[in-house]
């Protein structure tokens, strides 16, 4: 186990290393001279020079590298641009906005999910199965930019039940809820279906049922159980998924989040803020991928013993 | 043979209106400031926009743009991809411990988000949308290819041309491609799907096609402003869109059925 620890946490060292890096080199992508994007064409030499300075791009590329490292080591992310706050500050403002999106949207998910792929397992190629895997193509299918809108208009504008945007209690957060959790929700509903079936084929299963348990018990204690695993590391991946969805969900619903942040850092051109919104979520999703699989590995040591997985 | 049914029928009309769109005669430009934000009714099938402009030109113009901006990417997306992949695992060694690093590296950002940053810093444009995209687009394909080659790398076959003295290049190309083949052309197929969504949102975010052209993700957001009075603004798009996906998604789960590729889990995007 620690063997497998150390690997995992290795590997999981480098590749946060790696999105590190790439976001130090977003900004050197900028077409022409960063500052010239920044400030305009007019802009007079001593504020461009200044500017310059700011943002430290008058030092050898690998000078700031080193710097944007030991930055970072002190959870120095930098000054906006724009507002010239310290920009961590403006994350730890943003944060709980983000993680209570995405966390509702991961109940709306599950519960929508669970109950949707177990009734089309058990009842495969009934009008069930095909009613529940139809409804999850569909939610493959609609662009959350698009389902937020039309949900605005019918649950907002024209039966009044929930605002149109912001973040003021618990009735705000339903809409963007649903609308970022339905695709994942979508997703999910297919795996838990295929790997219960997979399951339900078992040699266990039979026994169960031999040993005359309930139908219910069967499927929910020994056959959902076992198929809970695959379904949480997907879980886990789709996690980068609702991050990434997350930003435009944000600013279809004036959610003050951290992906409306990363929105309105573009739009504004304030590029330490597009950066460090990029390394937060990237690093955040990493960190959730390390943690399903050191859990999976805890829950079911085939895993770190390199057994069959 | 694969079914096409109503999914192809509205593959084959998006196909068909984003190649004969340039050439018809359609007034996407045209401003009409008597009818701003007037419904669909007989003289305009689908109603204008809010400044006056008919919206069924623009859906259609919209069109051309989804359907170029998919084409490109995914293949450019697939090209890259695999050759990167292919080479990568048939080569093995440092280079391939590398290549599975950066990888990992780019597969560490959520897709969308990493697009959305691209072409927010490389600036607003079709063309940035496409290169945005496609840096995204290809390490799906990379992983796949590799896997896929590691798998076939030691069977009788391969061993067979090597022993015989064939060339690397021939190898890959003529007894590997055919058989990395199917997997990859299936997951092309849902890549068209998530291209098209992710072009429609960046556009939506106003990071991709630029005005007076059309996209269905800047007609959304537009459209967005004036549900209330015009919902048409936004439903007609949307539906379009939706079926497009909806469409490459399905013919995309019937192609896996009939090449039998053993069922990989979707991921969107």
């Amino acid at each position: 186990m620690l063997n497998f620890l150390f690997t995992r946490l290795l590997s999981a060292l480098i590749v946060m290393f790696g999105v590190m890096c790439m976001v130090f080199f977003l900004i050197h992508l900028v077409p022409g001279d960063p500052v010239d994007m920044m400030l305009g064409e007019s802009a007079r030499l001593a504020d461009r020079e200044a500017m310059r300075v700011a943002l430290g791009l008058d030092q050898p590329l690998l000078v700031q590298l080193q710097q944007y490292f030991v930055n970072l080591t002190q959870f120095d992310l930098g000054t906006s641009l724009h507002s010239r706050r310290p920009i961590s500050e403006m994350l730890l403002e943003r944060l709980p906005a983000t993680l209570e999106l995405a966390i509702a949207a991961l109940v709306v998910a599950v519960a929508i999910a669970f109950p949707l792929g177990v009734i089309a397992a058990i009842r495969k190629d009934t009008l069930w199965d095909r009613g529940a895997m139809s409804f999850s193509l569909i939610g493959m299918s609609i662009p959350n930019f698009w389902m937020g809108p039309v949900l605005i208009l019918v649950f907002s504008l024209w039966l009044g039940w929930f605002p149109v945007s912001g973040r003021d209690g618990i009735g705000s957060l339903v809409l963007p809820a649903i609308t970022l959790g339905t695709a994942l929700a979508a997703v999910l509903s297919r795996m838990v279906r295929s790997t219960l079936l997979e399951v339900l084929n078992e040699d266990y299963i039979r026994t169960a049922r031999a040993k005359g348990l309930s139908e219910s018990s069967v499927v929910l204690k020994h056959g959902l159980r076992n198929a809970l695993l695959p379904v949480i590391t997907l879980l886990g991946l789709q996690l980068g998924v609702l991050l990434g969805g997350a930003v435009i969900t944000e600013t279809v619903f004036s959610w003050p989040g951290i992906g409306k942040l990363t929105i309105e850092a573009i739009l504004k051109r304030d590029y330490p803020v597009v950066q460090a919104c990029v390394l937060l979520i990237s690093l955040a999703y990493v960190f959730v991928n390390v943690m399903t699989d050191l859990v999976y590995a805890w829950v079911d040591p085939r895993i770190r013993t390199g057994g069959k997985a | 043979m694969i079914r096409l049914g109503i999914p192809g029928l509205i593959l084959s009309l998006w196909f068909l209106m984003a190649v004969t769109g340039p050439f018809l005669p359609l007034h996407p430009e045209r401003i009409d400031l008597v009818n701003i934000l007037t419904g669909p009714g007989l003289n305009e099938a689908l109603g204008y926009d809010d400044l006056g402009r008919p919206v069924l030109d623009r859906l259609l113009l919209g069109a051309s743009t989804s359907f170029f901006v998919a084409f490109w990417v995914v293949t450019i997306s697939v090209v890259i991809g695999t050759f990167v992949g292919t080479f990568s695992a048939y080569i093995g060694g440092y280079v391939d411990q590398v290549v599975v690093r950066i990888i990992d590296i780019f597969l560490a950002f959520p897709g969308i988000l990493l697009a959305i940053a691209l072409s927010g810093i490389m600036g607003p444009g079709i063309e940035n949308v496409v290169v945005a995209l496609s840096i995204v687009g290809w390490v799906g394909f990379a992983r796949l290819a590799r896997a896929q080659t590691l798998s076939l790398k030691h069977r009788e076959h391969v061993v067979a041309a090597v022993s015989l003295g064939t060339v690397q290049r021939k190898i890959i190309v003529r007894h590997l491609f055919p058989l990395i083949s199917a997997p990859l052309i299936i997951e092309a197929t849902f890549g068209i799907a998530s291209v098209v969504i992710a072009e429609a949102g960046l556009s939506f975010l106003g990071l991709g096609v630029q005005p007076p052209d059309a996209s269905w993700g800047s007609m959304i957001r537009d459209g967005a402003r004036y549900m209330l009075v015009a919902p048409h603004m936004v439903l007609a798009p949307g539906i379009a869109l939706m079926l497009v996906v909806l469409s490459v998604n399905l013919l995309g789960d019937r192609l896996r059925d009939w090449m039998d590729v053993k069922g990989r889990s979707v991921v969107k995007k």
